[in-house]
């Protein structure tokens, strides 16, 4: 098997539930820095595209290749495990409804994993906690426990806890979904800085104008398998196929 | 013969150092209870079948037998297989075992009402299913059943007059002692129950405040 020289790559992922089949043969690319959108109408398949690119949905079929490296390779139980765990922490998430540990706080959030896992030390993780919350605008609220947080500071403080372990690749599932409007924008800065930065993103999302300024490249995905893609201002101008132009012309009546 | 509560200071050290077993006892067999619980807990739910099995016959022996029986057979049955335990160890032993199966139905449940967001998060950070369980998962559960788990533990303090079956001359049977002597058992027994009272007091106001500790980091 020949290491494939993208980096990230899905080859022919399919996935079933059960008899349901959620994902049709999907194949995709993602070069270093690249930023792309994922839109669709609700159960078309996007959060468990995203999710098997760190396997927390594993795929029924195909491969998911990072930098060079089977992500959903074939080990034994034990081995798996290790692989995997080493895989994640390169592979940062951010989810809809942020997961934050609701009994730490968002230091604690920060510092958890990289002291459990990269073996620094108390003061290591100490700057590295504020380094990450002053990233994200939170550094004041670095001993605030989630509940004491507005839903756009928890999502700032879930980004900082993912920056922390230093991935390579940022995988984020609704952002802003579950946030009230005037909370999104403040959340959207802080992905536009990545971006800046050059993070690699795959963004999961249901707002066409973000997904326009900041991605390379918009997939559409309809009923499992990927409809259309290009950059946002062809995908989003002059879809070329009817579904495209019909999820994007209803999203339009929706927001008005 | 009237009442005559003059003569409880005649004994008041018997009944304190009745008292001060009572409250070593329940402790110990409270904090074994408890690790106990959470350990009991994570094993009925995660470890593999094989492992499952014993435990499943101590959580049988503990909750379909009486604890009367259950320090009997710590404490004199298994001297014949060599193991000669002190009383006080053979009752914090069964105390904190009989407890702890009752605290692992607590925890187990809880666990399973985690958020499974919160798993989700942890692994995707890289952390294996044991760590997510420990860091995240089982603080989280533990929390949720502090005052269920309280009541256990006034309920463990109420059944540590049990272990005076087995010579542990905790706070009731210092009274039955003090009564053979003095054939006073109403100024007495009324005592041990003013004991009991305070010590009950002493663990509710020990609950509250590790209550409010954890819970402002919910
Ligand atoms: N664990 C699961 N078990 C069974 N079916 C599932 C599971 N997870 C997802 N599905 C089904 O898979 C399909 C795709 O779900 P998915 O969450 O990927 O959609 P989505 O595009 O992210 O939708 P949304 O915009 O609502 O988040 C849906 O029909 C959903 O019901
Ligand atoms: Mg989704």
């Amino acid at each position: 098997m020949t290491d494939p020289s993208h980096f990230v790559e899905i080859r022919h992922a399919q996935k079933s539930f059960g008899a349901l089949e959620v994902l049709k043969d999907i194949s995709l690319t993602v070069e270093r820095g690249q930023i792309v959108g994922i839109i669709g109408s609700s159960g078309s398949g996007k959060s468990t595209l995203l999710r098997a690119i760190n396997d927390l949905d594993p795929l029924t079929g195909g491969e998911v290749w990072l930098d060079g490296v089977q992500v959903n390779q074939k080990l034994s139980h034990r081995k798996y495990e290790k692989h995997i765990n080493q895989m994640r922490q390169q592979v940062g998430m951010v989810f809809q409804h942020f997961n934050l540990f609701p009994h730490m706080t968002a230091r604690e959030n920060v510092t958890m994993a990289p002291l459990m896992l990269k073996g620094i030390s108390k003061e290591e993780a100490n700057t590295l906690a504020k380094e990450q919350l002053d990233k994200v605008g939170m550094l004041e609220r670095i001993d605030y426990y989630p509940s004491q947080l507005s839903g756009g500071q928890k999502q700032r403080v879930a980004i900082a806890r993912a920056l922390a372990m230093k991935p390579k690749l940022m995988l984020f599932d609704e952002a802003t979904s579950a946030l009230d409007p005037e909370l999104v924008e403040e959340v959207n800065l802080v992905m536009r800085k990545l971006a800046e930065e050059h993070m690699t993103m795959i963004i999961v999302t249901h707002e066409m104008d973000f997904a326009a300024s900041v991605c390379d490249r918009v997939l559409f995905m309809d009923q499992g398998v990927v409809v259309e893609e290009g950059p946002p201002d062809v995908l989003f101008r002059n879809p070329t196929q009817p579904r495209t132009r019909e999820f994007l012309r209803k999203h339009l009546e929706g927001a008005k | 013969m009237g009442l005559g509560f003059t003569i409880i200071p005649k004994y008041l050290d018997v009944i304190l150092l009745g008292c001060a077993w009572t409250i070593g006892i329940t402790l110990a067999a409270a904090i074994l209870s408890f690790i106990g619980g959470i350990l009991f807990a994570v094993i009925a739910l995660y470890a593999p079948w094989l492992i499952r099995q014993p435990f499943r016959l101590i959580e049988w022996l503990f909750m379909g037998t009486p604890l009367l029986l259950q320090l009997f057979l710590i404490y004199f049955g298994l001297v014949q297989i060599g193991i000669d335990l002190p009383a006080f160890v053979a009752g914090i032993i069964g105390l904190g075992l009989h407890f702890a199966v009752y605290n692992s139905e607590l925890i187990q449940t809880a666990i399973l009402s985690v958020d499974k967001g919160q798993m989700e998060a942890a692994r995707t950070l890289g952390l294996s299913r044991t760590e997510a369980l420990r860091k995240v998962v089982v603080p989280q559960a533990v929390r949720a059943v502090i005052p269920p788990i309280g009541n256990n533990m006034i309920a463990l303090l109420k059944d540590s007059a049990l272990v005076s079956v087995i010579g542990v001359s905790e706070l009731t049977l210092s009274a039955q002692r003090v009564i053979g002597r003095t054939y006073r058992p109403f100024e007495f027994y009324l005592m041990a129950a003013a004991c009991y009272y305070v010590i009950n007091l002493a663990m509710e106001w020990l609950q509250r405040k590790i209550e409010r500790r954890i819970s402002i980091s919910r």
